[in-house]
């Protein structure tokens, strides 16, 4: 039947009584005016900034930028020039989404798989969580984590202090190593462990195919990576200086730091979008069929081993699609930072824009770094999407 | 431009422009004020003793002073003002943009202001300077002490850039902590998160009086690390609103310095000093060369008072920002108040 159904050979047909041909010409006609308005827009605004005598241009990335920021992440200085300032700021948004992103999960799942507990109190603990953080706006909850870190802890001069760990409203500081070239041998034997995983877990399949003998794919993997961590400190010579924070006069000085901006961010972002994450967690375990779960008991398979192979390969198809906007939301609502002094893009853009007075230009600036973050997540999540997705043959 | 265009129209602006002699041309911005009954002035959201609006939205302060003195010497009602409250990154755009007619927003004259945003200074109407204000039991007592301390700032602003240039000259580290909204950045230092907090001495004294829970636990340091001329903009291509802006303000100062005040204006139309006659335009009319009808100075004096009044109901010793008059005093008494004569 399906054979008979054949469709004929397609002739191009250059005549306005085409579909085809129509629709080309529409789409064509339809690009066209998007690019002239576009061009419209551009031009009129490069000759109206020209006629008033407003500068334009991106020169000015060139220039010193001429003002501090407090939390950089590599060694800034005011008199490096404003693309750096940029580059600290950008660092400083992708460091609170990336983390953010990580613990959002971590909480999201966690409370997500907590709505299916046998243990009433946990199932309405998730359940009020849930329906209390998503429906307070994100900004209110940041100004409030903000307000409660500001408020509650004790001032800088008598922090909270466990062991050389001291906490106030100078934020969370604590002894940090001292950054030197022995930390390279570090990095470079926690990669090499890295790799040993790689290998490790080829091997492991092939046992598992071969034999039916299942190895730790959490434990040994982990031991490896350790492993080569501490081999990389032993050939770099051991490098154990660390940065201990004192009281000072004023405040906790000295060690590494998280500021109370970046600690309410963080926290804000992540209580929020969890609550997000863990409907979609939910949603994707409930789409799961109940005959699956039987079906991997009535095999015999264990209970971590019917999450693991039979449950969330079949959820996470489902989880997948809505987590890439959740991870994109939280992304583009850390640009709210501005609001509690975190300096994001957004803060040194307003500077930047402010100091030079190239406004187009720095709001062109954060949304093309905006734009290129969500695309990259979009584009990480859409290939791991594929790997999840069910391989129709 | 327009005259390489076309010729005729090149023509038509030279005749236009020998009528104007005679009857001084009004600039399109004075046109579109007197056509829609009101001027459309940019002051801050709020900064107590510059601009505020009080709770049945009526502004006051020495910034939104100016532009009633405007409104009334150009309309000859001190209330035909449309208030448009902006923030610190708004401001520059909406009036580029035309959205308001004069920006009077506590703002700072620079080089990279005058030369690069399209727009003109006018004229100081507060010599101002940065300063930091710390809580008292901090016991700082100068603004080298704040060595790698955090200091609460607003965006935006000229403040940022002096705080970094203050601490690279002294070798302090400082660490800025940057908010876009002042509430927040104030709000920030009163919970303690920062040592101190930058802004312009006005606006500390502002700060102190409107938003600390006692106002006698803070203390602004003596020191200023910058100058601070603040005065309203207006936007490039319109040289004779411009101008009115710069000699209404002119001639404020001008009023306090032949004594003319709210009160006696009226009087002292009838006075014999010839420079008050000609600032009230009974002798010569100089509202005329400004576009502007005889009695423009008399009614903005009659409206708000001379600068001096301005001052002291405004921000003055006995208003609650207790500012001394120091350097915004007039030049004959030790300030630097200076206005070139109305004549």
């Amino acid at each position: 039947m399906a054979e008979s159904v054949r469709q004929p050979p397609k002739k191009r047909d250059w005549s306005w009584r085409s579909q085809a041909f129509r629709g080309l010409v529409y789409q064509a006609l339809a690009l066209a005016a998007v690019i002239a308005i576009g061009w419209w827009l551009a031009s009129n605004t490069a000759a109206n900034m020209q006629a008033r005598g407003i500068k334009s241009g991106f020169d000015f990335l060139l220039q010193p930028a001429g003002f501090d920021i407090g939390e950089p992440l590599f060694g800034y200085d005011s008199s490096h020039p404003y693309w750096q300032a940029f580059a600290v700021g950008v660092g400083n948004t992708l460091r609170v989404a990336i983390l953010g992103i990580v613990l959002a999960t971590l909480v999201g799942t966690l409370l997500g798989v907590g709505r299916f507990s046998r243990n009433a109190l946990v199932r309405g603990f998730c359940y009020g969580y849930v329906e209390l953080f998503r429906n307070v706006p994100v900004l209110v909850q940041l100004l409030m984590w903000y307000l409660l870190v500001t408020e509650l802890l004790p001032d800088s001069t008598e922090p909270w202090q466990i062991g050389n760990v001291f906490l106030s409203k100078g934020g969370l500081t604590y002894p940090g190593p001292v950054w030197s070239a022995g930390f390279g041998w570090v990095v470079a034997g926690l990669a090499l462990g890295a790799l040993g995983v790689w290998f490790y877990r080829r091997w492991a399949r092939a046992q598992f195919d071969a034999t039916g003998r299942e190895r730790s794919l959490f434990w040994v993997p982990l031991g490896i990576v350790i492993a080569g961590g501490v081999l990389g400190w032993f050939a770099g010579g051991m490098p154990n200086e660390w940065k201990i924070p004192v009281k000072g006069e004023f405040a906790v000085e000295g060690g590494s730091a998280l500021t109370p901006e970046f600690l309410a961010v963080l926290l804000g972002l992540v209580l929020y979008t969890a609550a997000f994450i863990a409907e979609v967690v939910r949603a994707g375990i409930q789409s799961v069929p109940r005959g699956q779960s039987e079906a991997a008991q009535a095999l015999g398979l264990s209970r971590s081993q019917e999450m693991r192979q039979v449950l969330l390969p079949q959820a996470l198809r489902v989880i997948i699609p809505p987590m890439t906007n959740q991870y994109l939301n939280l992304t583009k609502n850390s640009s709210l930072a501005v609001a509690i002094g975190y300096p994001d893009v957004v803060s040194i853009s307003n500077t930047a824009l402010n100091q030079t007075g190239r406004a187009v230009e720095c709001i062109a600036i954060i949304m093309a770094v905006y734009l290129t973050t969500s695309l990259a997540t979009s584009l990480f999540m859409n290939w791991y999407n594929a790997r999840a997705a069910i391989k129709e043959r | 431009m327009l005259s390489s265009r076309t010729p005729k129209l090149a023509g038509l602006m030279a005749i236009a422009g020998l009528l104007a002699i005679s009857t001084a041309h009004a600039g399109p911005v004075l046109d579109k004020i007197k056509k829609n009954g009101q001027v459309v002035c940019g002051v801050n959201t709020g900064l107590a003793g510059f601009s505020q609006a009080d709770s049945a939205g009526n502004w006051s302060g020495l910034d939104v002073d100016v532009c009633k003195a405007l409104a009334a010497a150009v309309l000859g009602d001190a209330n035909k003002v449309k208030w448009v409250p902006l923030n610190a990154q708004q401001r520059f755009a909406a009036l580029q943009s035309g959205e308001i007619d004069v920006l009077s927003r506590n703002t700072t004259f620079t080089l990279t202001r005058d030369a690069s945003l399209g727009l003109h200074m006018t004229a100081v109407t507060y010599y101002d300077g940065q300063g930091f204000m710390v809580p008292v039991k901090s016991k700082i007592k100068d603004a080298k002490q704040l060595k790698g301390q955090t200091v609460c700032v607003q965006s935006g602003t000229t403040t940022e850039k002096n705080l970094t240039d203050f601490s690279k000259a002294n070798n302090l580290g400082i660490k800025p902590v940057v908010f876009e909204k002042v509430e927040a950045a104030t709000g920030a230092y009163f919970a303690g998160r920062c040592v101190a907090y930058t802004t312009d001495a006005s606006g500390l004294a502002s700060v102190r009086n409107k938003e600390a829970k006692n106002p006698d636990e803070h203390v602004i340091l003596p020191q200023l690390i910058s100058k601070e001329p603040l005065g309203p903009m207006v936007r490039r291509g319109d040289d004779e609103w411009f101008a009115i802006v710069k000699w209404v303000i002119y001639g404020l100062v001008e009023a306090e310095e032949y004594g003319i005040t709210q009160e006696n204006v009226d009087q002292m139309k009838s006075s014999q000093d010839p420079v008050v006659q000609r600032i009230l335009g009974v002798s010569e009319d100089t509202g005329k060369l400004l576009g502007l009808d005889r009695d423009w100075m008399g009614r903005a004096i009659k409206a708000v008072g001379n600068y001096g009044e301005i001052f002291e109901r405004n921000v003055g010793p006995k208003s609650p920002l207790k500012l001394p008059r120091g350097a915004n005093n007039l030049w004959n008494k030790g300030g630097l108040m200076y206005a070139p004569p109305v004549r």
